[in-house]
């Protein structure tokens, strides 16, 4: 009976924050994120949209077109080249990780320097993309590259890597791949460090082994370092510009560009100056994006539920 | 005017005592001037330092700031800065390249100082790039000619001598196919020097006039006149003229080949022969031609860009940003600055005097004597952006695939379409 008008009165004593303390401090904790999160996130994608309706050259007035910059994406053959660009440097650059799992389980060994050869296969990573872009554009050079040497040694005829438009694109997915295996590689092989040895105990007591016991035991024990390597690589992927910059410019005659680089040729680049249609081609790329946003989404939401 | 002048010979002759004479003339022009430029590379912006500071010699009183943006950069930078934060001299370039910004209202309508009959008389030549809704929006400071630099030794073995129509330059070329060395080298990555190839083509097929129109998007690209033109190229390409796979190289990156001999000429700007010099080349190895009369029926027209200084218009000190322009023009700081320990290019000013080196003085005498057509800027300045970038790739890729020519030009016939609609 003492103790109801106590607390009556403690509250009213108290002021306002201290009553809502703990409903309010985590919102205070991530305001700051929050905050910068919308101005440079949020915000910019919302003014990306509104900025697809009109023709801009970012110095003049704005013109309403209304949905005419994507009826005239929808006849680009410039854009569905990227577009279809983009589509392979998605299903390519996944490579990396089958093969960034085979090494990491080449390299979980235990001989003597293994450190070294670890350190060695990672060394792609470490090393910035121009540099990988400038080493691989040498080994692809026409005459003097090393791949023209090598195929001449058992007998084919030289190629031009990056100036064929059929085959330049695969030839700047093959130098990211480099990196990108060496990155899915070390996640491995820290997802390899936690996988259960009694496990595999067991299944080496069931006759399991091989292929079986690489798909059946140890890769589902890997699922977590799996689903980052898928993350990382799909990003990467979208973000393939600066290799692209580097080795072709986005050539010859613009059959190695992606959404970023033509986006970025026609809003930013030195004849650009379209605003509104790299706002259009951001968009799209954009709902690409949202596409992988929202699958990685649903299933950390899924792992958290399971939990 | 005058004593201006004087001042500057003083500041340039570096004697102490009309120096002083200089301050003493130059005492009007107070307050801050903030000059930007885009000369980032070692030579010309010594050249450029060193002329500002003779500037600032003549005006004391006068706090120069100035800020060098690296050459690429500021082509993109530039459309922030003078939006946002002027300064009162910027370096830019002539013909359509600036006219974004004179229709945006960003440069200062400078027709004043070209009413000056120093300028006026002496400028003419490049009065008309700089020339949009009869206004003149900036001044020159430097052009250069293009043209063929070719290796004379090369010539000399195989018996060949400069083309002077356009049988005798393919005759030329098929001999030096035959010798195993290709005519020209070319480095198309970056897409612009395909554009000088086009601009010379086409000038010579269908004369400056037709050129023009074409810029100014009056002629449709499916139109037989400049298939012409494509016809011409292709003769080139089917003889093997071109160095092969010159879409993997920059325009440096294809100097190697006429360096070694691999091949014998290239159709580049005047700035190519310091690195060709650089790169172990004498003068008795290294030669210059103009580009020959392909149709005997047009004038010859050259390209010829040039480089200029505007004034913002949100420029606060316009009164010596005036007097820095009529400066940079004079004739004498005009030969000063493009001798050939400085820029190496063409002066503007009539009455300046030419370095006297072998490519300067041809090309002084090839545009001032031997150009009646008409200066065009080049290709990505006579055009309009999105035009040339378009236009530029379908030309790299004519060059490598010349049977896609049909395709090439209906995309760029819808493109001209919607750019000058």
């Amino acid at each position: 009976m003492t103790l109801a008008p106590q607390t009556e009165i403690d509250r009213q004593g108290r002021g306002w924050y201290k009553r809502n303390e703990i409903a309010v401090t985590p919102w205070l904790f991530l305001a700051p994120a929050i905050l910068f999160f919308a101005v440079y996130v949020i915000i910019p994608i919302f003014q990306s949209i509104n900025l697809s309706f009109y023709n801009w050259d970012g110095l003049g007035e704005k013109t309403w077109v209304g949905l005419d910059n994507y009826v005239q994406l929808a006849d680009d053959p410039a854009f569905e080249v990227s577009l279809w660009n983009n589509v392979k440097w998605l299903v390519f650059y996944l490579l990396a990780i089958p093969a960034g799992l085979f090494i990491a389980l080449f390299l979980n060994q235990t001989v003597t320097g293994i450190r070294l050869y670890k350190s060695l296969f990672f060394f792609p990573f470490v090393i910035s993309q121009v540099v990988v872009g400038l080493v691989f554009s040498w080994f692809y050079l026409p005459n003097e590259g090393l791949l023209n040497g090598i195929l001449g040694l058992v007998g084919l005829g030289p190629i031009n890597v990056l100036g064929d438009p059929t085959l330049a694109t695969y030839g700047i997915i093959a130098a990211g791949l480099w990196p990108q295996t060496a990155y899915c590689m070390i996640l491995y092989l820290t997802g390899l460090n936690a996988v259960d040895p009694e496990q595999v105990e067991a299944a080496r007591l069931d006759g399991a082994k091989g292929w079986k016991m690489l798909w059946y035991v140890i890769v589902p024990q890997l699922k977590p370092a799996t689903f980052i390597a898928f993350v990382v690589t799909i990003i990467g992927a979208l973000r393939s510009f600066d290799l692209i910059s580097i080795m072709t410019n986005g050539g010859p005659f613009g059959q190695t560009r992606v959404l970023s680089f033509y986006m970025f040729e026609k809003a930013l680049a030195e004849f650009g100056f379209r605003m509104g249609y790299g706002a259009a081609i951001a968009v799209v790329l954009f709902l690409i994006m949202l596409v992988f946003i929202a699958y990685f989404l649903w299933s950390m939401w899924q792992e958290e539920r399971a939990r | 005017m005058r004593s201006m002048f004087k001042a500057s010979v003083a500041a340039l002759g570096l004697t102490a005592i009309t120096a002083g004479g200089a301050i003493a003339d130059g005492h009007g022009l107070s307050g801050d001037l903030k000059i930007f430029l885009d000369t980032s590379n070692p030579a010309p912006r010594a050249t450029m330092e060193a002329m500002i500071a003779d500037f600032a010699e003549i005006h004391p009183n006068l706090n120069i700031e100035t800020t060098v943006i690296d050459r690429e950069a500021y082509k993109t930078q530039i459309r922030n800065f003078l939006t946002a934060d002027a300064p009162d001299v910027a370096t830019w370039y002539a013909a359509n390249r600036m006219r974004p910004y004179v229709e945006a209202g960003l440069f200062e309508d400078v027709s004043d100082l070209w009413a000056e009959p120093e300028i006026a008389e002496n400028l003419a030549s490049t009065k008309g790039a700089m020339t949009i809704d009869d206004k003149q929006w900036g001044v020159p400071y430097t052009y250069y000619q293009w043209g063929v630099y070719y290796r004379k030794d090369i010539y000399e073995e195989l018996g060949l001598s400069e083309p002077s129509n356009w049988d005798e330059f393919k005759a030329n070329c098929q001999a030096i196919v035959d010798s195993g060395r290709s005519c020209f080298t070319i480095g198309s990555k970056f897409l612009w020097t395909a554009g000088g190839w086009f601009d010379y083509l086409n000038l010579r097929t269908n004369g400056f006039d037709f050129h023009m129109d074409m810029a100014a998007g009056d002629v449709e690209w499916t139109d037989d006149r400049v298939r012409q033109t494509f016809a011409n190229w292709r003769e080139l390409i089917d003889m093997g003229a071109f160095v092969e796979n010159h879409q993997n190289y920059s325009w440096q990156e294809a100097l190697p080949f006429m360096v070694n001999g691999e091949s014998a000429g290239y159709l580049m700007g005047n700035f190519a022969v310091a690195p060709l010099r650089e790169a172990g080349l004498t003068d008795d190895q290294l030669d210059f031609y103009q580009f020959p009369a392909i149709n005997p029926d047009v004038a010859l027209a050259e390209d010829a860009p040039t480089d200029t200084f505007h004034i913002p218009s949100g420029a606060t000190n316009k009164e010596a940003a005036r007097e820095f322009l009529r400066f940079v023009v004079s004739s004498n700081v005009q030969t000063e600055i493009n001798n050939g320990q400085n820029l190496g290019q063409l002066p503007v000013n009539a009455a300046s005097a030419v370095d006297n080196d072998k490519f300067l003085n041809e090309g002084f005498a090839m545009l001032s004597t031997n150009s009646p057509g008409g200066v065009a800027q080049f290709f990505d300045r006579d055009f309009p952006a999105e035009m040339a970038a378009e236009a530029m790739q379908g030309f790299q890729e004519f060059m490598v695939f010349p049977d896609n020519l049909d395709d090439i030009l209906n995309r760029l016939e819808s493109v001209r379409q919607r750019v000058y609609q």
